[in-house]
């Protein structure tokens, strides 16, 4: 079989047979996975400097489980992660609906403005809420987990145009015809959005909460800016840790947040499909 | 049917999108269990007409009544007729059994005459067993079928579709035609459908409507339309036709002359009732011109060897055949250089043979196949 595959020649569009092709291929996933592998490999490293390999261990994960500061911090991010994500899900679908429905005058510029989070550097942004919240004079001694307020509100801020951009990317295939059919068939707007608009959104609802929910998990910058004492979220946890010295402790509670976002994103993908929205023909 | 109320009343409706005037004064009497056809051409007007009734569109001036009760004031959700669009517009993420019982859900008919509805409903477009499928699982014309029955199972006053056979290839159409004429017989709902295709409109209607920039350019019967056209853009769309410029010389009550320099002079055997001299068109449809070699050429079976008593006379030459099975068409052109366009029968295997490119031929059609068209 093997030496009879060889013999035939290559065609024109079989590009994944030619070496080059697949060295280049090669070289890409090389390039993306080995520094995930690599922190994953060593986070079992039995090592204090996390240099050479020196036999395995599960101690680190241990130890990252029990270190109390790294674990609030991971639920801190947790809980801003999911409080951002449903209210930017809300925030972003309703703005998206709106871009798609409604012309009115400075729709473009609405549009704009709408993109200034996701184009504005996160430095920038990061200064802004700074200042505004100084301004605003926004209480920082709140009970948890209120006093995550201000950290959730920015990451909102930057998470909803990407909802509105996924979504409303998924608005235009929408048949306008099966909303007037829901209509026709004598449902009220409200029925209409719920049985026809929705369901057709979702797979836009899921990816926009999945963005959501991985942005805010990772941002660093804008964070660090909002974050006060008590408020230590995951990301700027680590880089606290990281600048004493990157232990296999960093790389374990690194390698248990990558388990936890491919965890949701193949529940939500499987969700997803479950629900078997194909769009139609037509 | 003279002293009937009519089920769906249109008084005077206009309507305007901006500077373009869709619908311009219309005023249609529709009634109850009638097969009606809006025909036209592309933004004739007709989808606009359509939707107002619908409701999705609301009339810039003018009343629609359904029923006798103004609509005015009643959204899409509240009125009593249902819409078959143009993609049908099955919802994706239901099953066949969901979209068909969708409207008795939001009407809130419970669970168990829901479901006996919506498998009547089924069968009724021939769909029994598909229920638990997905749109997705069936094809073009099984999905017309779901619009259908999803529309069917809510028994509304009027059915209204929009270019119904438009996505159907042409076996389908065909079938469908037959089909949907059927149903309404079954059923005896009103339907009002918008198509562009002739054959279509021909082939179902009771009564047509042919639009033409947004006005009614004739409302008749499918016959009427055809053999009867009140003017030249419905004698021109509805089948293919012959026109020719002329002036009225003659018209008296049992006979008329129309001189037109492309064609000569041709005679009518009824009045026109035109002023004399007057600018009129005559309009001559393809099949109803007779072919035959002129003079000592072969002998055509079934056709005289010159015109017969009383008919009209031309002569030409073949510049034109096209073949399509059935018939024959053929571009003559006269020997004033217009064209006529003749369409033959093929009653024989071989008929085909008789005529061929640069035949000389002659024509000949009865006093009474021509039209006189005063616009």
């Amino acid at each position: 079989m093997g030496f009879l595959a060889r013999r035939t020649p290559v065609a024109p569009l079989e590009y994944t047979r030619r070496w080059w092709m697949r060295s280049w291929v090669g070289l890409v996933l090389f390039f993306l996975y080995a520094p995930l592998i690599t922190l994953v490999a060593f986070s079992f490293n039995d090592s204090r400097r996390n240099i050479v390999w020196r036999g395995f261990t599960l101690d680190y994960y241990d130890k990252a489980i029990n270190n109390a500061s790294l674990m609030e911090a991971l639920l801190n991010s947790l809980t801003i992660a999911a409080l951002a994500t449903v209210v930017s899900v809300v925030l972003g679908a309703l703005a998206a609906l709106w871009l798609w429905r409604f012309r009115f005058p400075f729709k473009a510029a609405a549009e704009g403005v709408m993109a200034l989070p996701i184009v504005v550097p996160e430095i920038c942004m990061g200064v802004a809420m700074l200042v505004f919240f100084a301004q605003l004079g926004f209480p920082s001694d709140l009970v948890w987990p209120f006093n995550l307020g201000a950290i959730t509100i920015a990451h909102i801020t930057f998470c909803f145009p990407f909802v509105t951009m996924v979504v409303r990317s998924r608005l235009t295939s929408f048949n306008r015809e099966e909303e007037e059919a829901a209509k026709d068939l004598g449902a009220s707007e409200w029925q209409a959005l719920r049985d026809v608009l929705i369901p057709h959104m979702m797979p836009g609802l899921v990816a926009g909460a999945l963005l959501a929910f991985t942005l805010s998990l990772d941002d660093f910058v804008i964070t660090f800016f909002t974050s006060g004492p008590n408020t230590i979220t995951f990301p700027v946890k680590i880089y606290s840790m990281v600048r004493f010295s990157v232990t296999p402790e960093v790389n374990a509670a690194s390698a248990m947040v990558i388990a936890i976002t491919v965890i949701l994103t193949t529940l939500a993908l499987k969700l997803q499909s479950r629900m078997g929205s194909t769009p139609q023909g037509h | 049917m003279a002293e009937q109320q009519p089920i769906i009343e249109i008084r005077n409706v206009s309507k305007r999108f901006g500077a373009v005037t869709a619908v311009d004064n219309v005023s249609l009497n529709i009634m109850p269990g009638e097969f009606f056809v809006l025909l036209g051409p592309s933004g004739c007007g007709k989808t606009t007409l359509l939707r107002m009734i619908a409701g999705f569109e609301l009339p810039t001036e003018g009343q629609v009544l359904i029923d006798g009760q103004d609509m005015a004031k009643v959204p899409p959700n509240k009125r009593p007729v249902n819409m078959v669009f143009q993609s049908y517009a099955v919802f994706p993420h239901m099953s066949v059994s969901d979209n068909v019982g969708y409207g008795l859900k939001i009407a809130g008919v419970s669970g168990s005459e829901r479901e006996s509805r919506v498998k009547e409903a089924l069968e009724l477009v021939k769909l029994d067993g598909f229920g638990a499928r997905r749109p997705n699982q069936l094809s073009g014309g099984q999905r017309q079928r779901v619009a259908l029955a999803r529309s069917l199972v809510m028994r509304p006053k009027v059915l209204l579709l929009d270019e119904p056979l438009s996505a159907l290839d042409a076996k389908l159409r065909a079938q469908m035609q037959f089909e949907l004429a059927d149903l309404q017989d079954e059923v005896g709902i009103t339907f009002i459908t918008v198509t562009h295709d002739q054959d279509e409109a021909l082939s179902m209607a009771g009564r047509i409507a042919v639009m033409n920039k947004g006005d009614v350019a004739q409302l008749a019967t499918p016959a009427d339309l055809y053999e009867f056209p009140a003017n030249r853009f419905v004698a021109d769309f509805v089948g293919s036709v012959n026109l020719f410029e002329g002036k009225l010389t003659l018209d008296e009550p049992d006979r008329a002359a129309v001189e037109c320099p492309g064609l000569g002079k041709v005679y009518l055997n009824h009045g026109v009732t035109g002023p004399h001299g007057a600018d009129v068109w005559v309009a001559i449809r393809p099949e109803k011109i007779l072919l035959h070699v002129p003079g000592d050429g072969k002998a055509i079976r079934g056709a005289a060897e010159d015109a017969p008593e009383g008919h009209n006379f031309a002569r030409g030459q073949i510049k034109g055949m096209s073949y399509l099975g059935d018939i024959t068409l053929f571009d003559i052109k006269l020997e004033s250089g217009a064209v006529l366009r003749v369409s033959r029968p093929n009653m024989s295997r071989r008929d085909q043979e008789d005529f061929t490119w640069d035949d000389k031929v002659s024509m000949h059609w009865r006093a009474d196949s021509p039209v006189v068209l005063l616009n």
